[in-house]
């Protein structure tokens, strides 16, 4: 039996905050709740079904927050793959409303990394000790950056990409960010600007990589009974697919990213190839992830990327394909060092035909949301969510 | 130039599966692992292998690599390499490489292994230049 179709995203919102000093990551995550759900008409007594992920306070998957938000569920799913954890969410509310097992799925992210003062990208973190792979690689001080540096650098070694063809999706990026009043970068750059900001690791520079943002954002995934009733927009989930991707016993390969095995079945799923998506929000904690995704997805043929992303190709009213128009992690937000969500969100946004008018894609019919989360450089999983305007 | 302290708090928790890796570097020996079963070396260590569930056996390394991808991460208070050596055993592994000369390290250079102190533990295996 096919998935496709059996559920609705109804209710999707992104809180407008960049910096919570003043707030819990719980009161977050409520208030991103709250707002999904009067976004879809609904109201937290609807809700039977609870998603969430690592950023979710409390030492139990989902059991805090269900008490926080005193929801009663009778289907509860708090599976951690880091920032790709709510395409994911979304698969398996898919799956559990299917199976009949809830009818209005809540899936909710938040954080404060920001207002905590973390150096989210180049202080060596300190992993769970019990993590196998632990004690043969924190001692050599991976941090995000230079993990993704990493692949970055085989990319550029492979197939001759260019530190100006990665600032190209900085640029397009930034066009993007300057029409959304809550991004945190809004000025428009240029590749000068991307290639002269200083190396932070070889070769990503500082105009290279994400936000370090407070927020969250919420959605709410319904059965198709559920969105027939409400009065929103309908945005059906057509396709999803998820993988993980590591170092295959020391077979390592950063070429190519999760998103080379999470796509196919999406693809497959939904019935539709790249060439008819008109709007893609791809993850983008570093430029260099965006090149492989589009790549991995089969937007470019692998090692095509460099050129696929020059001219302003992913910039909206510009190019072929008009990407993360809210101005996506690289320039507006990345909440809890985890951007699934809100690429999920402006798909959303884009497919309600409710983009902002200046990035709005005309005729925007079908969409894709893809998500990385955990990193290229060592272990992480891809995330694909393909969705339709009904 | 002088060696960078390994950034890491503490030494590495060693396990029952990895003490005789940090036994070995604490005898200068760099060890790997390889299948008894299917005859294929792996990284990191462990006892069931990773391609096909077989035993594994420790067996010093020939400390011969290659560089696969290296970062040098500036933006710390002293810089260093990151990078996936590729050893002449077939595996990649993660690890630093120490030279005086950071940003003239490149992919595909030959590369070899070099035991280095770690503060309150067991050596680690980081590569230098061949």
């Amino acid at each position: 039996m096919s998935l496709k179709g059996k559920a609705y995203i109804m209710g999707a919102w992104e809180h407008p905050t960049r910096k919570a000093t003043d707030k819990s990551v719980a009161l977050l995550h409520a208030e991103c709740a709250k707002g999904a759900l009067e976004d879809a008409g609904l109201t937290k007594n609807d809700v039977d079904g609870y998603f969430c992920a690592g950023d979710a306070p409390g030492a139990l998957g989902p059991l805090s927050m269900v008490d926080y938000l005193n929801l009663k569920c009778r289907h509860v799913d708090s599976t951690d793959v880091g920032g790709s954890s709510y395409q994911v969410a979304v698969g398996h509310a898919l799956e559990a409303i299917a199976a009949g097992r809830c009818s209005v799925a809540l899936i909710t992210l938040a954080g404060r990394p920001r207002s905590e003062g973390m150096a989210t990208g180049t202080a060596p973190r300190a992993g769970n000790p019990t993590a196998p792979d632990m004690q043969f690689e924190y001692p050599y001080g991976p941090t995000v950056v230079n993990q993704y540096a990493m692949c970055a650098a085989r990319h550029m070694y492979e197939y001759g990409t260019t530190s100006e063809q990665l600032a190209w999706i900085k640029v397009a990026a930034s066009h993007h960010a300057q029409h959304n009043p809550h991004a945190m970068l809004r000025d428009v750059v240029t590749v000068e600007d991307v290639v002269n900001s200083p190396m932070v690791a070889s070769p990503l520079h500082r105009l290279d990589c994400c936000v370090i943002s407070d927020g969250g954002g919420a959605l709410v995934v319904t059965s198709p009974e559920v969105a027939k009733s409400l009065k929103r927009p309908k945005v059906k989930v057509i396709g999803v697919g998820e993988s993980p991707k590591h170092q295959m016993g020391g077979e390592v390969d950063l070429t190519y990213t999760a998103a080379r095995w999470s796509g196919p079945p999406a693809w497959e799923m939904a019935g539709i190839k790249p060439s008819d998506i008109k709007y893609a929000s791809i993850y983008d904690s570093f430029t260099i992830t965006v090149l492989m995704q589009l790549e991995d997805l089969g937007f470019a043929e692998k090692g095509q990327g460099g050129k696929f992303v020059m001219d302003g190709n992913l910039i909206s009213g510009v190019g072929k394909l008009p990407f993360n128009t809210d101005g996506g992690g690289l320039c507006s937000n990345h909440p809890a060092n985890r951007g699934g969500i809100t690429k999920i969100i402006e798909a959303v946004r884009q497919l309600r035909g409710e983009a902002n008018p200046a990035v709005q894609v005309k005729n925007c019919d079908l969409a894709l949301a893809h998500g990385t989360g955990g990193s290229l450089g060592t272990r992480h999983c891809g995330s694909t969510v393909i969705l339709e305007r009904e | 130039m002088a060696d960078r302290k390994i950034p890491f708090i503490g030494a590495p928790e060693t396990n029952p599966e990895t003490k005789p890796f940090f036994d070995g570097t604490a005898a200068g020996k760099f060890l790997i692992r390889r299948c008894t079963a299917c005859k294929k070396a792996h990284w990191y260590p462990r006892s069931l292998c990773p391609f096909c569930f077989g035993d594994c056996a420790w067996e010093e390394a020939s400390g011969d690599g290659t560089i696969y991808s290296v970062s040098v991460m500036k933006r710390a208070e002293t810089p260093y390499a990151i990078a996936y050596v590729q050893l002449a055993e077939g595996p990649s592994m993660l690890t630093n490489i120490f030279t005086d000369n950071l940003d003239a390290l490149k992919i595909g250079q030959k590369v070899k292994v070099k035991l280095v102190p770690a503060e309150g533990g067991p050596p680690l295996p980081v590569f230098t230049p061949a």
